[in-house]
């Protein structure tokens, strides 16, 4: 016996009212950043000491004559963001219990996603953009 | 009979047990650990902006940042981003294969956290050790 009403089975979104798409949306941004990552490491290490010049160059030029590893590092951090901003929407979902803090706390999640991710983006256009 | 509900609505509901009264398995230890790093690794995106922005700025901004990452202080905080994102990195590849529906076998489940424990320990570790032996970077 379901204790169900058929309204919310037929919506499919189950006690957190937002049915299976977050979780999909975390494990599909978790798949997309583990090559991401990797990269990442490669690149942080490569750049280790390396003076302004050298990080421009390794941002903007490449064998195949696009700015790969600027372009790169633009999805890592949308990517990043995202994952960023599923990932902190659990926890608070977990600890925050009052319906006002808790949105309270989303937007201010978000609100620093996408201060972050404007920053980064708009930096990464000033270093590797057309000009 | 109605007395007893009343009774019963007012006394403490029972909660799950908190964390203070459970021997710690290890896999309660790299569940709480990948949320922490989760959290920690917000901050890794600070720095990220923060390098990216002092790249685009200019030489100055960007001696700035150098002069912060090669602090002590500087220092630690990298060694605890990268710690972090090789942690939430390999545990997150245990989450992804459970999702599959793999390793969850308790004795699996445990070797596969101290597996995550110390492979994150020595890749973070390495790259230190590596880039203070002078093994860091491209282009020197």
């Amino acid at each position: 016996m379901s204790l169900e009403t058929p309204l919310h089975r037929v919506q499919g979104l189950g006690a957190a009212h937002s049915g299976v798409r977050h979780f999909w949306r975390q494990r599909v941004s978790a798949a997309a950043l583990l090559p991401l990552s990797i990269w990442f490491f490669w690149a942080a290490f490569g750049l280790i000491g390396a003076s302004e010049v050298q990080a421009l160059t390794f941002l903007t030029v490449s064998p195949l004559g696009i700015p790969l590893n600027a372009i790169l590092m633009g999805i890592f951090v949308v990517i990043l963001l995202y994952h960023m901003v599923l990932g902190l929407q659990v926890i608070i979902d977990d600890y925050i219990h009052s319906e006002g803090g808790k949105i309270s706390l989303m937007l201010l999640v978000r609100a620093f996603a996408l201060a972050l991710g404007a920053s980064s983006l708009f930096a990464l256009l000033r270093i590797a953009g057309p000009v | 009979m109605a007395e007893n509900q009343q009774v019963a609505s007012i006394r403490p509901r029972p909660l799950s047990p908190h964390l203070t009264i459970y021997r710690w398995p290890v896999t309660m230890a790299t569940s709480i650990t990948h949320r922490i790093t989760g959290i920690g690794l917000s901050f890794g995106a600070v720095a990220l902006a923060w390098w990216l922005i002092a790249i685009a700025s200019g030489p100055e901004a960007y001696q700035d940042f150098c002069a912060f990452a090669s602090s002590w202080f500087g220092e630690i905080v990298l060694l605890g981003l990268t710690w972090s994102l090789a942690f939430h990195l390999l545990n997150g590849v245990r989450h992804l294969a459970w999702d599959m529906g793999f390793g969850f076998a308790v004795p699996t489940a445990d070797a596969t956290s101290w597996l995550v424990i110390v492979f994150s320990v020595l890749l973070a570790c390495a790259a230190f050790a590596l880039a203070h032996a002078g093994y860091g970077g491209f282009n020197r």
